[in-house]
């Protein structure tokens, strides 16, 4: 079984369909890179698997392992190990990052039925996860992402992902906004993250990303379907053609169907 | 749709301070005439300079409520208030000269236990001397004793009246006059009771001291008064907590603090108010019309005043620092949460009158429901108050969109070294940032209560230890049915509607 199956998912927003009949299946162990074109649904993709609510599914079905993914609520998702690394990370005023994370990290373990962790535990945990990011000891007791540069706000994205091990890690254009250093240390997070357990869905509108972090499968999503997929050569074929060869291939196919 | 659902199981929770104890009370007859101002005084044993005191503020208010001087200018609505329709009297019966806990009345020392606060002697919160204060009497002190070793005297207003007059007589309306406006003059009339603290010269108070109000009977006004002075070089940190029952009716509540502060000396006093705020539709509640003021009458004196004011359909006050003194010191640290109907006009004023006077302003206001939030505040450098420097800040926290904050800032300078900051802010609980935190684990509820945590941080932690970790609670507790388990906001089975809007104003 699949970890996570996705089967003729229709997604609308406002009344638009953005997302058209999307498949895809993805084993633990793997890493999924979906590309396309501005406006393909990737972000709609990644949204609706973290279970934000304001995007309505009109048709289709999630499993997780098996569960009905569409029908839990976005923190039931996360204990369940869905974990999405946002295109734009949010602010929270006067919460030290060290406290949200705990509390996250907490949320889970309590879903588990396993022992809540102190502030002593926590803290040989997470520091031995901000080495893996390059942080400084002060990103702990920083506010959540207040005032942080973009390249850090990504990085606080992965330590959390590190921090809070999930089963399916789904990184929304993790590389935009990034200088090639700080790509280079999120793939290194990333990468140091791929387990046999553990499955990984990297959205980017770029093929630079995935030098860092090698795809085992490459999808193209185009005008709400994934219309081609392929190895990690792909992305290099795309990177020279641009998303216009596969557009009109996926237009011919529409009409075909 | 089941957001109705959810929002129907927030709400649920209700107020959990709301029961009502059965106990035998001496209530007089409903009204106000000069009669009952006689007999309060007579029924506190009190010497004639008070009787006189009262008459006079009495007479005073006749005339304040004859040319209808209720002030009005506030950002808040209610239906006229029928003052001849308040019981001003209602205590507990008791043994006369009670002179030990063993005598107070079972059920009010249960009603107190259910409330968290224990006066039994082996389970007293250590280190902190309560007194409390029942309906219209304080019914028991804590650690009187252990306090009196050092001097620092800490009992009933009534007590000190009877054992104190010398104190009482001088300080009784220096800070706010019975002249100073319509509720002062109504509560220097008919204030039955409340808590003193003197704190003599050089003495660093040894322990916390808090006053625990409860209103318990119905139809009654809690008119209570309290007196805090720190001699030359004392100190002393004052905490003070607020419930009533749930009831249909709104219930009058008008207090007044007045706070003293000789040369060096620093008085900190706090407010956990968590008066009945009525329920959803906006039915019953405490009206908490407070005069709150203190005195830095002394060179490089400080008053600071810290309030978290979650309950009351409707709160009024305005606890500020006048700066006489110099180098004087004047702060003010609010948090003011309006849910449901509630409604809130709060905030200080800090006079300058002393060189080199000092005041921080930090106003958090939170509205979510209908709740209409108001920051009011004043800053007024004086001629001779050179060098004053004044900073402030206010923010608001809007959650819905039914809601409203408004700020009203007055700022006088007549110095022209004087320093002022004001910064301010309005801000909504994003969506995004709900769906952030619930992403990583957290529920809507607990997502929220973070954010909003995270907002009052400044405040709290200005509040003594043990009370910070209450307050957040009680601010989780306040806000139960602002959000649904689903993460959004909002009251969908109520028609009427409020503006978000954050106007101010200034001279």
């Amino acid at each position: 079984m699949a970890m996570l199956e996705i089967r003729n998912l229709h997604v609308k927003i406002e009344n638009r369909e953005i997302l058209k009949g999307l498949n895809l299946k993805v084993n633990a162990g793997e890493v999924h890179s979906i590309m396309g074109p501005n406006g393909s649904g990737k972000s709609t993709l990644a949204q609706v698997l973290a279970r934000r609510e304001s995007y309505l599914v009109t048709e289709g079905e999630v499993l997780l392992d098996g569960k009905d993914l569409l029908a839990m609520k976005p923190e039931d998702a996360a204990c369940e190990g869905v974990f999405m690394a946002f295109q734009y990370p949010i602010e929270i005023a006067g919460i030290s990052n060290a406290y949200f994370l705990r509390a996250a990290l907490n949320a889970v373990r309590k879903y588990h039925g396993r022992k809540e962790m102190d502030a002593m535990d926590f803290l040989p945990f997470y520091k031995g996860k901000m080495k893996l990011l390059e942080v400084d000891e002060s990103f702990m007791t920083r506010s959540v992402n207040e005032g942080f540069s973009g390249g850090e706000k990504k990085r606080n994205e992965i330590l959390q992902m590190a921090l809070l091990e999930p089963k399916l890690a789904i990184l929304d254009e993790t590389d935009s906004g990034l200088d090639i250093d700080a790509l280079r240390i999120v793939a290194n997070g990333v990468n140091a993250m791929r387990s046999p357990d553990r499955a990984t869905i990297v959205i980017t509108h770029y093929q630079r990303l995935l030098d860092y972090i090698v795809p085992d499968f490459v999808h193209v999503l185009v005008d709400g379907r994934i219309v081609k997929s392929g190895g990690k050569e792909l992305a290099l074929t795309l990177e020279e053609q641009g998303y216009v060869g596969v557009e009109t291939e996926a237009r011919a196919l529409a009409v075909a169907v | 749709m089941t957001t109705a659902n959810t929002i129907q199981d927030f709400t649920d929770q209700e107020y959990k301070w709301g029961f009502i104890t059965e106990v035998d009370e001496d209530r007089i007859p409903k009204g106000l005439n000069e009669d009952v101002v006689r007999l309060i005084s007579s029924k506190k044993e009190e010497p004639e300079f008070m009787l006189q005191w009262r008459l006079k503020a009495y007479r005073h208010w006749v005339s304040l409520e004859r040319s209808q001087s209720e002030p009005k200018w506030a950002h808040i609505k209610y239906p006229p208030i029928d003052y001849q329709n308040i019981v001003y009297y209602s205590a507990p019966k008791q043994k006369p000269g009670r002179t030990s806990l063993d005598e107070v009345d079972p059920e009010i020392l249960k009603a107190y236990e259910k409330l968290g606060i224990s006066l039994g002697e082996q389970k007293r919160l250590s280190g902190v001397a309560v007194d409390a204060v029942f309906d219209s009497v304080s019914v028991a002190t804590t650690f009187k004793e252990k306090l009196a070793e050092k001097g620092v005297i800490f009992c009933s207003f009534s007590e000190a009246v009877r054992k104190h007059p010398a104190l009482i007589e001088k300080y009784l309306g220096s800070v706010v006059p019975y002249t100073d406006n319509f509720f002062a003059t109504l509560n220097a009339a008919v204030f039955s009771d409340g808590s003193f603290v003197y704190v003599p010269k050089g003495v660093r108070c040894p322990m916390e001291l808090s006053t625990y109000f409860r209103i318990n009977a119905a139809d009654t006004g809690q008119f209570e008064r309290t007196l805090i002075i720190a001699e030359e070089g004392a100190s002393v940190s004052y905490l003070e907590g607020c419930t009533a029952p749930v009831r249909d009716e709104n219930q009058l509540h008008a207090a007044v603090v007045e706070l003293v502060a000789l040369d060096y000396a620093q008085i900190k006093y706090s407010t956990v108010q968590n008066w009945y705020p009525g329920d959803k539709q906006g039915k019953g509640g405490i009206y908490n019309f407070v005069t709150k003021r203190g005195k830095c009458l002394g060179k490089n004196s400080k008053i600071s005043w810290t309030q978290v004011e979650t309950g009351s359909a409707i709160t009024w006050k305005y606890p500020s620092c006048i700066l006489i003194g110099d180098n004087s010191i004047g702060e003010f640290y609010s948090v003011a949460l309006t849910n449901n109907y509630q409604q809130a006009d709060t905030g200080t004023k800090m006079i300058h009158i002393g060189k080199n006077t000092r005041s921080t302003v930090v106003a958090k206001g939170i509205s979510a429901g209908f709740g209409q939030n108001t920051y009011r505040g004043q800053v007024k450098i004086m001629k001779g108050a050179t060098g004053a420097r004044n900073y402030t800040q206010c923010d608001s926290l809007l959650i819905g969109d039914k809601c409203g904050a408004h700020t009203f800032p007055y700022i006088e300078v007549r110095n022209g070294s004087a320093q002022m900051e004001h910064e301010a802010s309005t801000s909504k609980v994003g969506e995004d940032q709900i769906f952030y935190l619930r992403q990583r684990g957290l529920s809507a509820e607990e997502a929220v209560s973070m954010i909003i945590n995270g907002f009052c941080k400044q405040v709290f932690r200005e509040l003594p230890m043990e009370f910070a970790v209450e307050a957040q609670k009680l601010l989780s507790v306040s806000l139960k049915g602002a959000w649904g388990k689903d993460g959004h906001a909002g009251n969908p089975q109520s028609t009427r509607e409020y503006q978000s809007s954050g106007d101010s104003e200034g001279d």
